[in-house]
């Protein structure tokens, strides 16, 4: 129980809050429009039809408030540095920002769900009202037109359609109901093409189709200004529990004029004009990055068609870790690819490590290999650095380091920052011990990687730093041809796959075992996990991380960092 | 990734368009809407056009994830053969089943989705695009290593009984030896 507090306390807080308050305004809205006095006439033609409308209209106003701040990733990247000082449990939760953005999206499609079923209840009454088909009072009511002493209450004003078509064709011939149905259907398409098959497996489709959301938010502050939700606005001068029963003597007698009607302002613009603007400076600072010069220092071609780019570009400064969005006009105008940085902030250029996964980066190797020798690559627009959970690897004073497969390309970063900060005895570089695992199926798409180990292995020996940093390699796709090479050759130095010091394992790691170690080596300090790879591995280490840390803060604790693209 | 299967989207998006004739049409009959029996056509539609959508094709590159518990889905969907292996006869089925839910406002919403799905799943069928089942794949054992010869047919030769047996006045140059003192039949 201890364990779930440190690991996931400030989350499920931030979650809490943000629920209340979706909640607090459901109640508040609920009740402001099935209480309030305005609404009697209102109510009485549409029952508890219109709260039900109006209490998730309020619930969208916040979350589509909310949901363009999460992606909002150079505006988030700013607070994180500016929250240097608060912790870094609180910089974590920055980390959750797209998470937090497909909760704010499941609230937005379950409230407009909602707001629709009750809003086809109240088209449909409306439209029964105007026929005369209820009460001589709802008759009254809606047949109040817009003339020169009086307001209309129902805004179906034209009844010379066929009934069954009526409400149709009053949804398409109001301003609220033409917006909501166009911005119903493109929240149905960015949903559809946003589930997770089709975000990891097409991913152009994901994205262009995301971007009806200009669309979407467009409609949704002209959606309320056709003001069709109509409040009383002389309750003093005709009070309805006095002239409800009497409407022959309506705009004759002194007691009862006419009641008046007029619709409500569009609110919705007061919620969303903020995010918007927010939103907008966000494109435009991607855009001017985007039109600012990057030259390349170095293109190396590795094995396994993997790229190396190193890049200069004026300005640019960057942490460990860090991770830079890639954008290519000659392969696409509008796509951004995000690389973690594969080179540390001590050397003046930055390089990023690209494996070919998909049509844009298959696209890109394939024109850089028809580059003739020492020429410059196709241009290429640079959005970043941002910030992820590696910046703080220094903070702790001991760090356990998982990479998984082309997920130990922030650790290059990472390790060899640390070379140089041990070269340059960096004051600001807490951590006293490293522990690094590798796993992955086959290092061939990784030579490079195990090339940088050698050197940091060579110069640690040197310097007689040995234990700085441990490092275990696991091999988990091995086979007979593996086992027979080793056997071969165990006696000799260096192992026979990478030709390091350190042996490498064969198979999956037990965690048990080597958090177990590193809490018997490490008995009173704040371990920090970080984890590049796959989501189970994620699982599997975090409930590690929560199993082995001690509520006591004198022992042992472990904080699981996890990244993710 | 790679050449983009329109097919799976518009998979997602048949779905998601059956799910939605279906909440509009219950809310019609549900409040007996003016033509209520638009309402009531459209959740049976709405049904059928989930029961169709609900098991994914198999992907042409890259695995395919199941939805859960599809495979009885899968079966029966997979017994109409052509049918429903074909896109353009699946185009057409969605077109043609969303006509009818466009006549009220409650279903309209449902009959539009369902349209564009309709449209997307044209598109795949001119990409050549085909249903294929989602089966779990019949175990094949594995080869075994070379290393691993054929067990032997015959035990090993050894002499036979009488011989094997130690014999009182060579204890040592026996090939065995026993727990408990040797003793002959007299002692």
């Amino acid at each position: 129980m201890g364990n779930m507090i440190i690991n996931h306390g400030l989350t499920s807080f931030i979650l809490v809050v943000w629920m209340s308050i979706n909640i607090f305004l459901f109640v508040w809205f609920y009740f402001f429009y099935d209480l309030g006095d305005q609404f009697y006439y209102t109510r009485h033609l549409l029952g508890s039809a219109l709260a039900w409308a109006r209490a998730p209209a309020a619930v969208l106003n916040f979350n589509c408030l909310l949901i363009l701040l999460p992606v909002c990733r150079n505006l988030l990247s700013l607070i994180r540095g500016s929250f240097m000082c608060c912790g870094r449990t609180m910089r974590k939760q920055l980390d959750k920002n797209i998470s937090f953005h497909k909760l704010v999206a499941y609230m937005i499609g379950l409230m407009t769900a909602v707001h629709t079923i009750a809003h086809l209840l109240n088209v449909e009454w409306y439209n029964n009202s105007r026929r005369r088909m209820y009460d001589p009072l709802s008759t009254a009511l809606s047949d109040l037109p817009d003339g020169n002493n009086t307001t209309y209450l129902n805004p179906i004003r034209n009844i010379d359609v066929n009934a069954q078509q009526n409400p149709t064709y009053f949804a398409m011939t109001s301003l609220a109901g033409i917006t909501g149905v166009i911005i119903t259907l493109c929240l149905i398409l960015i949903i559809t093409s946003s589930m997770e098959v089709i975000r990891r497996s097409y991913f152009e489709v994901f994205w262009y189709t995301h971007h009806l959301f200009v669309i979407f938010f467009i409609g949704l502050v002209i959606h309320g200004a056709g003001r069709i939700v109509r409040s009383q606005q002389n309750l003093v001068q005709h009070n309805y529990t006095l002239c409800k029963d009497r409407i022959e003597s309506w705009g004759k007698v002194a007691e009862c004029p006419y009641p008046q009607f007029a619709g409500g302002a569009p609110g919705t613009w007061m919620w969303v004009i903020g995010p918007m603007f927010l939103y907008l400076c966000e494109r435009i600072l991607r855009f001017i990055r985007y039109t600012q010069t990057v030259k390349y220092r170095k293109i190396v071609i590795r094995p396994s068609k993997v790229l190396e780019l190193q890049l200069v570009k004026a300005g640019f400064k960057m942490e460990v870790g860090q991770y830079v969005f890639l954008n290519c006009p000659a392969i696409s105008h509008l796509e951004w690819h995000p690389f973690t940085m594969t080179s540390a902030p001590e050397e003046d250029f930055f390089s990023v490590h690209i494996r070919s996964v998909g049509d844009w980066t298959q696209k890109l190797i394939s024109m850089v290999e028809e580059l003739p020798e020492g020429t410059q690559g196709p241009r290429m627009g640079v959005d970043g650095p941002f910030g992820t959970a590696s910046e703080d690897v220094f903070d702790y004073e001991v760090s356990m380091l998982v990479g998984a497969g082309i997920g130990v390309t922030p650790f290059a970063s990472i390790l060899k920052s640390i070379w140089y900060k041990f070269k340059d005895s960096d004051p600001k570089l807490r951590t006293r011990k490293i522990y690094f695992y590798w796993l992955c199926r086959e290092t061939h798409a990784f030579e490079w990687f195990a090339d940088l180990l050698q050197v940091l292995e060579k110069e640690m020996e040197e310097r007689g730093m040995g234990d700085f940093l441990t490092y275990k390699l696991f091999l988990t796709g091995w086979d007979q041809s593996h086992t027979d090479h080793v056997m071969v050759r165990f006696d000799e130095d260096t192992d026979v796959v990478t030709g390091l010091k350190q042996k490498t394992n064969y198979g999956r790691p037990n965690w048990e075992k080597e958090f177990e170690q590193v809490r018997k080596e490490n008995p009173s300090s704040t371990v920090g996990t970080f984890l590049c790879g796959p989501a189970v591995l994620a699982k599997v280490l975090e409930k590690k991380c929560a199993k082995y840390s001690d509520v006591d803060p004198r022992k042992t604790r472990f904080y699981f960092n996890k990244e993710n693209f | 990734m790679g050449k983009i299967e329109w097919a799976m989207w518009a998979n997602e998006q048949a779905l998601a368009a059956g799910l939605i004739l279906l909440t509009g049409g219950i809310v019609g009959v549900g409040g007996m809407f003016r033509g209520w029996e638009f309402a009531a056509y459209s959740i049976a539609a709405g049904v059928f056009v989930c029961l169709l959508e609900y098991p994914r094709g198999k992907k042409n590159k890259g695995t395919s994830v199941e939805r859960t518990g599809q495979y009885c889905f899968t079966v029966c969907v997979k017994a109409f053969g052509p049918l429903t292996r074909n896109y353009y006869v699946r185009a057409f089925i969605h077109a043609a089943i969303a006509v009818p839910a466009g006549f009220m406002l409650a279903t309209v919403l449902g009959c539009v989705c369902l349209g564009i799905a309709s449209l997307i799943y044209l598109g795949a069928a001119i990409s050549g695009e085909k249903w294929e089942p989602i089966l779990p794949r019949t175990e094949t054992r594995k080869a075994v290593g070379e290393s691993i010869k054929q067990p032997p047919q015959n035990p090993p030769p050894r002499p036979p009984a009488e011989m094997r047996r130690k014999r009182a006045e060579d204890l040592e140059g026996a090939a065995y030896d026993n727990p408990i003192k040797v003793s002959t039949n007299d002692e």
